[in-house]
């Protein structure tokens, strides 16, 4: 009761749409909260280094087909943003994105039904350290839920998904692969065959239940056309994240992929907004597998980009991982590079044969240096959130 | 350059041992040699293929415990491999990589490995946290570098033996995390063998060390300028509050 109180009282005073500060207040108060309000509810929760805020968002359109249902659309996966969520509704459906250092409290906490486990790789070292370790954490916490829905095309997913008791299997891909060489189980080097895995310790890819084939989702019995309106490969695989997951707890999945058409904005994601003469489209992407999508995603658009970079707690301090990444196949683009840790990017762009201008502002100043037209916006974290502020008020 | 003309820098296991950033290392090799017009090319000797004895400069990185482990096991394999790296013109092994070269390293269960012993050092596990932030280090075993910046994330400490030196003096973060009270030290210097426990990538942030490695390989290059990097240097430096002994170095060398 003090939680919602607390809740309202965040929401009236404009912090974070009632998010996290209510949260605070609760566990505070009652730090076995999110257990409390979590009982005699349905809870699915959704975990993974990438495409947490936006799988969520299409599993909670997908369960809305039948059922109305609570979640944290806002993104805030860390305990409060938990709690918060929990506090808000009485809804008998709960969909939680879940920070990947947090899902054990979770899973423990909430009893969660089913997880749905995305992918594992570097982000944030300097607060998650290492991959492997992450995954033993998910492996324990997971050997009381009943349903995973997780990916087997990340071997570390898939092994942390088997102390699960009924698995569903989606074959949502992975193209980063450098956090995935060597056995979760026993540290020898996998043998790969393009996407199947396995270890001579027995360890294996499973053979998935859904896959995609191009544009369709595919499963023994079903056919589905995506269709999305949200660009690339890497939402194909969390609109097959959702929808499996959906159809796990009885939704129909024709029902579903229908519901996930026309969604175009996942927390300012994706989103295009015009700026005096320029058009801008937001994308996020927070480490190295991340900046691997979205710079394949915008290779071919020949937009000029404006790369926007800090180092901020959630960003990680360490940015070292961008050398992970090539940004070859932005040879001959215009770049603007702006934010706190833009000299370390510039340095970075330049190593690749890049030519980039730093601009010492905000988006604002960027575009006065790009002429009219489309414009690509990368940024990380918080340097999405400082650009997406910068162009709320713009229509 | 062993004979031939260009500046081969050589990636160990890049896919184990690369966990921070660390083909950054040949990156930075690569742009300062065409800064100066050498010729120059990376190879990448992936697990189960042997070193070639060809190369120039040998870049060990940073990896997960199980990488390290699997990549130690390969490189005990090689039959050549302690010898390459021996005798190589210059090597730089980072964080996980200078485990691997020391005399002996403990793994993250604990138990003791041997690592190939081209480092006198002997690693163990730092006794408290995790280190993890900025460093940075007044350099000792190769004279007159700049001051050195970079980022640590290790467990990893490092004790130096009567057969190497310390790669410098830590003036911020944890570095080889023994010696507290009589100066943190980092790294360990050996012959033309330089290991250290930073990342960020270190050549990228610190082009001095790069020269020296390629000197070492191709004899005295000239001073070349790159604005960018300085810029970013001068960023970190501040960042640590180290544009004092920036300064000082400067001045010194």
């Amino acid at each position: 009761m003090a939680g919602r109180v607390a809740a309202g009282v965040s929401r009236l005073t404009g912090r974070g749409s009632g998010g996290v500060i209510g949260g605070r207040v609760i566990l505070a108060l009652s730090p076995d909260a999110a257990q409390q309000l979590a009982t005699g509810r349905d809870v699915m929760v959704v975990s993974g280094t990438n495409g947490k805020t936006t799988t969520t968002s299409l599993l909670v359109a997908a369960i809305r087909v039948a059922d109305p249902v609570d979640s944290n659309a806002n993104g805030a996966n860390t305990p409060a943003g938990v709690v918060t969520a929990l506090a808000d509704g009485f809804s008998a459906h709960v969909v939680l994105e879940v920070d990947e250092g947090w899902l054990p409290w979770t899973v423990a906490q909430v009893a969660p039904s089913t997880a749905v486990l995305l992918n594992l790789s570097r982000d944030q070292l300097s607060r998650h350290h290492e991959v492997g370790r992450l995954a033993s954490a998910w492996r324990e916490a997971l050997t009381g839920v009943d349903t995973v829905v997780a990916n087997v095309d990340d071997p570390a997913v898939t092994w942390s998904a088997l102390a699960a008791g009924r698995p569903v299997w989606v074959a949502a891909g992975q193209r980063w692969t450098e956090d995935s060489l060597a056995c979760p189980r026993c540290g020898r080097l996998f043998r790969r065959d393009d996407a199947i895995w396995a270890c001579v310790c027995g360890l294996h890819r499973p053979d998935p239940d859904w896959w995609l084939e191009g544009d369709d989702l595919v499963s023994r019995d079903r056919r589905l056309r995506l269709a999305l309106t949200l660009p690339g490969a890497h939402n194909r695989a969390n609109a097959a994240m959702a929808v499996a997951a959906a159809a796990s707890r009885g939704v129909d999945p024709a029902a579903a992929v229908a519901a996930l058409h026309d969604i175009d904005d996942i927390g300012g994601r994706y989103v295009r907004r015009r700026l005096g003469t320029h058009e801008v489209r937001l994308l996020l992407a927070k480490n190295p597998a991340g900046w691997l999508e979205i710079v394949e995603l915008v290779r071919d658009g020949g937009n000029p980009l404006v790369l926007a970079f800090n180092s901020d707690g959630v960003d990680g301090r360490d940015p070292s991982w961008l050398y992970d990444v090539s940004f070859r196949g932005l040879a001959g683009r215009e770049i603007v590079v702006i934010g706190r840790r833009a000299a370390d990017l510039r340095v970075r762009l330049e190593l690749d044969g890049l030519a980039p201008t730093v601009i010492v502002g905000g988006v604002r100043e960027a575009l006065a240096a790009i002429p009219p037209g489309p414009v690509d916006l990368l940024a990380n974290y918080t340097a999405f959130q400082e650009a997406r502020r910068e162009l709320a008020h713009v229509r | 350059m062993s004979g031939d003309s260009e500046l081969t820098v050589v990636l160990v296991y890049p896919e184990l041992l690369g966990t921070y950033g660390d083909r950054g290392n040949a990156l930075a090799l690569v742009r300062r040699a065409q800064l100066r017009g050498l010729p120059v090319r990376i190879t990448k000797v992936p697990l189960g293929r042997r070193l070639p004895a060809f190369g120039d400069v040998y870049l060990l990185g940073g990896g997960e415990d199980a990488a390290e482990l699997l990549a130690l096991r390969a490189l005990v394999a090689d039959p050549s491999a302690r010898r390459v790296l021996a005798e190589a013109p210059a090597c730089l092994a980072v964080c996980a990589g200078l485990q691997i070269l020391a005399r002996e390293f403990a793994a993250a269960d604990g138990h003791r490995e041997h690592g190939l012993g081209l480092l006198d050092v002997i690693c163990a596990r730092l006794p408290g946290p995790r280190a993890v932030g900025e460093v940075l280090v007044e350099p000792l075993g190769i004279p007159s570098l700049p001051m050195l910046t970079g980022y640590e994330n290790h467990q990893g400490d490092a004790q130096i033996l009567v057969g190497a030196e310390p790669l410098g003096r830590v003036m911020h973060g944890v570095g080889n995390g023994v010696g507290i009270g009589v100066g943190r030290l980092d790294g360990a210097v050996q012959g033309h063998i330089v290991g250290t426990y930073l990342h960020g990538p270190v050549l990228v942030r610190n082009p001095a060390l790069a020269d020296r490695l390629i000197e070492w390989s191709v004899g005295p290059v000239a001073p070349v300028h790159d604005e960018a990097v300085e810029q970013l240097r001068a960023e970190r430096l501040a960042a640590v509050g180290g544009k004092r002994f920036a300064l000082r170095r400067m001045t010194r060398a």
